[in-house]
């Protein structure tokens, strides 16, 4: 066991364990329709070596399944930034979150609520 | 389990002194032991907060009363969310994800629903769509639904037949539970072989289907999902009684047997005992029946490990006696004392099916369907007698994967069919096996959000029919909000089993004539068509409801055809199309939610269908023209007790029909070109009482129309101009029931 701590403090820091064909991940990305979801998905899947992608409206939560060989999460993370759309703690450019469609615009309070009834 | 370790180490937790919240999430299994998930994601819905769990499932989490949506997710599991109103520990269960639609398709909770987003023209109906015209089987559960054309049955089946673009229903691929269920020797009569309450869900698909489900489907595709012994009511009771003292009867008994095992028990009988003759005329206006219908169903469920299965046992009896008033069948039966005819019906079935999906990989995953049935028909129809006993076996594997990711899905798989039938037809026997091995392969491309198409093909050997290609492709198209285009063409073969097909020709006195031309069915050759489609779907807002419209248009071709030709009054001749026959439809249909609780459902139809016979060409008889549709629902306001009001109307207008040539007839025994038109209204009331208890009440043909002379030549039933066939509208006129739905969950 304290091996295994002691290998796992010396790998924090890198993402890259095992070349997992299909790793998993999930990461939590802000938007809230329909639309986005085609978005948000869309972009991780036009990364070349993600499988699967499935983001959830509700949760917020994104499901991932990736060749760790052809791609790491950090690219993802970026692709779906580059699409205007914010992961976790990283925020999306100005301009990328520009691109999105009026009725996806997230970060507007005013437009959650309003998509909250249409639910 | 090291990756996770690394994973854990990789948060690090907060630290801060402030209010936390914390919590055990725990991975949902059968014997109740509290097995740690490791790595799940915990966070506040719409926040930034969040956590993952450690390597006994164990989290704290900042709490802040503004936050009250826990959410708690995990790859290969159900997300859920939680309320939570105050920082208790949570101690969470969470499920394995069930990723087994892509084997069954099941669509549940909307009455009735249209996709905006599949390739395919598909239209589901839904258990609570079955329940709006409560009888009784599945040929009438498609009263409230445009896209089917239902008929009027005749005095001597009392079997409803089913239309789709025009065509009948064996041009229509109809399968249980993606099986194809209805064929060969029970065509005619299958439909009524499936009682309502087993049925859960209705898939309906316009134009050529997929090629998965096999080479036969013509004019569109029924996929009847049952009840599964896992979801459907522990106990469930319904019995009906309707004015003609129809009785009918169903229980179904569901049970879990172990953790992995459910069992369900289905039992349908029905009867009708009672002679009727509304119109005088000295015939029976519908058959005295008995029919006993047992199902037993077996599911296998084990979705950590990803293994589904289902298998299934069916049994039907099925006995029918029609004719005249006088008709005993112990002294009259093949007779000429009085007309008469029986028709007795046995089957049985044994079906199974095994899925496998990749727990780790949900995209791959390995279907597998078996099935096998024995058919037995015995009957005779005045002096004819028809006997068919058709044996039959159908495998098929799929496989299901993607290629690169998830926006281009892959299908394939190998079938493999075996049919023997043997008939006997008044003194002459035919009797024939078929079988055939096939391949086939289906993309799909899904690019989320405009467009995604579905193209296929297979390659069957098949011993009478030849070796052959069969290519069906789908496409969608959506250019703005709620709009789909969608595409579809395929072709379709299939040996047609003429006499079961047209069993009516045996309530005639009509020669039989098969003008022979050397083929390898019946001295016939196999039928092929091309079907054709495009249909508009437009979801729009009307005064801030919901609504939408549909336009589609569709055309079969047939390449060749069994023609079926009435034309001649004495006679019926099955030949080989020489020239053109083609059915084109069109149906625009309009859907509106207009208030709370209030949905219109309309439709307007038109049907060009045409045949070239020997003697030119003609509109296929018996066809309307024009067809016009209207379906009310109300439903009150669900209770608390769920308790509620729903009332339901449906109105149908056929145009005119043409009539079979009878001009060659004596001027007594000769129709009029054309039938006149035909308006039938229907309403049922149910109130809902909770949960558990409902009743219903409900009129058909309200309006008690009638067509009066349903049978030609009653006078003579031996004589040569003898014809029941001639029906276009109600023989009987209008008819109450009633009945209780009891449910025990």
């Amino acid at each position: 066991m304290k091996n295994v701590i002691i290998i796992a403090l010396m790998l924090i820091g890198t993402t890259t364990f095992a070349q997992n064909k299909n790793a998993k991940t999930t990461m939590e990305v802000d938007g809230v329709c329909g639309m986005c979801k085609a978005r948000i998905e869309k972009a991780c899947l036009s990364t070349k070596g993600v499988k699967y992608a499935q983001w959830n409206i509700e949760t917020h939560e994104l499901k991932l399944i990736f060749d760790e060989r052809k791609t790491d999460t950090k690219v993802i993370k970026s692709n779906v930034l580059a699409a205007g759309h914010d992961v976790e703690e990283e925020k999306a450019t100005d301009e990328d979150y520009a691109k999105v469609h009026a009725c996806c615009k997230y970060r507007d309070e005013n437009l959650k609520a309003e998509h909250e009834n249409d639910n | 389990m090291k990756q996770l370790i690394y994973i854990v180490l990789m948060f690090p937790a907060f630290l801060v002194s402030q209010e936390r919240i914390s919590g055990k999430v725990l991975e949902a299994n059968n014997e109740n032991q509290d097995i740690g998930l490791a790595g799940a994601n915990v966070y506040w819905l719409n926040s930034e907060v969040g956590t993952v769990t450690n390597i006994d499932g164990d989290f704290t989490l900042l709490y802040k009363p503004e936050f009250n949506k826990l959410v708690i997710s995990y790859v290969g599991f159900k997300t859920d969310t939680l309320t939570i109103n105050s920082p208790k520990f949570i101690k969470h269960w969470l499920k394995p994800t069930d990723n087994l639609d892509e084997i069954t398709i099941t669509s549940r909770k909307q009455a009735t629903a249209k996709s905006y987003m599949q390739a395919q023209n598909v239209f589901t109906v839904s258990s609570e769509e079955l329940l709006k015209a409560a009888c009784c089987n599945l040929s009438e559960s498609f009263e409230t639904n445009p896209s089917i054309d239902v008929n009027f049955a005749d005095a001597i089946s009392g079997t409803r037949q089913i239309k789709m673009l025009g065509l009948t229903s064996p041009y229509i691929l109809i399968t249980t539970e993606n099986i194809p269920s209805i064929r060969g020797a029970s065509q005619a009569y299958g439909l009524s072989f499936i009682p309502g309450t087993w049925v859960e869900s209705i898939q309906v698909t316009k134009g050529s289907g997929s090629v998965v489900n096999g080479f036969e489907s013509i004019a569109g595709q029924i996929n009847t999902e049952l009840v599964k012994p896992s979801t459907d009511d522990k106990l469930f009771v319904n019995l009906y009684g309707a004015t003609n003292e129809r009785l009918e009867l169903n229980t179904h008994i569901n049970t879990k047997v172990n953790d992995k095992w459910y069992t369900g028990l289905y039992l349908h009988g029905n009867t009708h005992n009672k002679k009727h003759d509304v119109n005088n005329d000295g015939f029976l206006d519908m058959p005295l029946f008995n029919q006993i219908n047992v199902m037993n169903r077996w599911q296998y469920v084990d979705t950590q490990k990803g293994f589904v299965s289902f298998i299934n046992l069916k049994f039907l009896n099925d006995e029918k006696q029609s004719g005249q008033l006088t008709f005993n069948p112990e002294t009259d039966r093949l007779t000429t004392n009085s007309w008469g005819s029986e028709i007795d019906t046995r089957r049985y079935e044994v079906s199974t099916k095994f899925g496998y999906v990749n727990p780790e990989i949900p995209w791959q995953s390995l279907g597998v369907q078996t099935a096998f049935s024995s058919h037995n028909q015995e009957s005779y129809f005045g002096l004819n007698t028809y006997n068919i006993k058709h044996n039959s076996l159908y495998a098929n594997a799929i496989y299901n994967s993607i290629i690169s990711d998830s926006r281009h899905k892959i299908k394939t798989g190998v079938s493999y069919t075996y049919d023997h039938y043997d008939e006997f037809v008044n003194t002459i026997d035919y009797e024939r096996t078929e079988n055939s091995v096939g391949a086939f392969f289906e993309y799909s491309f899904d690019n989320l959000e405009l467009l995604n198409l579905t193209a296929g093909i297979r390659v069957d050997h098949h011993n009478l029919l030849g070796t052959f290609v069969t290519p069906r492709l789908h496409a969608r198209y959506s250019p703005w909000s709620k709009s789909a285009f969608r595409i579809s063409f395929g072709r379709g073969k299939r040996s047609a089993n003429i006499f079961t097909e047209n069993q009516q020709l045996f309530s005639t006195s009509r020669q039989i004539n098969i003008l022979n031309s050397g083929g390898v069915i019946y001295g016939l050759d196999p039928e092929i068509a091309w079907n054709y489609g495009f249909s508009y779907l437009q979801g729009f807002n009307l005064f801030g409801r919901k609504a939408d419209i549909t336009f589609d248009y569709y055309k079969t071709d047939f390449v060749n055809q069994v023609v079926v030709d009435w034309e001649t009054p004495t006679e019926i001749n099955f030949y080989n199309l020489e020239e053109k026959s083609f059915a084109k439809s069109f149906q625009l249909e309009l859907n509106y939610n207009a208030f709370e609780g209030f949905d219109l459902r309309t439709a307007y139809k038109f049907y060009n269908v045409k045949t070239d016979y020997n003697s030119g060409r003609l509109e296929r008889p018996l066809t309307p023209k024009h067809r016009f549709f209207i379906n009310l629902g109300y439903k009150t306001k669900l209770k608390e007790n769920n308790a509620q009001w729903k009332f339901d109307t449906t109105f149908n207008w056929l145009g005119d029909q043409r009539y079979a040539n009878t001009t060659a007839n004596p001027v007594q025994y000769q129709l009029p070109e054309r039938t006149p038109t035909v308006a039938t209204l229907n309403a049922q009331i149910t109130k809902v009482f909770s949960s558990k208890f409902e009743v219903y009440l409900g009129g058909e043909n309200i309006t008690n129309l009638r067509q009066p002379n349903p049978v030609l030549g009653v006078d003579d039933p031996f004589g040569a101009n003898f014809d029941s066939t001639f029906v276009y509208g109600p023989i009987f006129g209008s008819m109450y029931y009633a009945g209780l739905r009891y449910k025990i969950k």
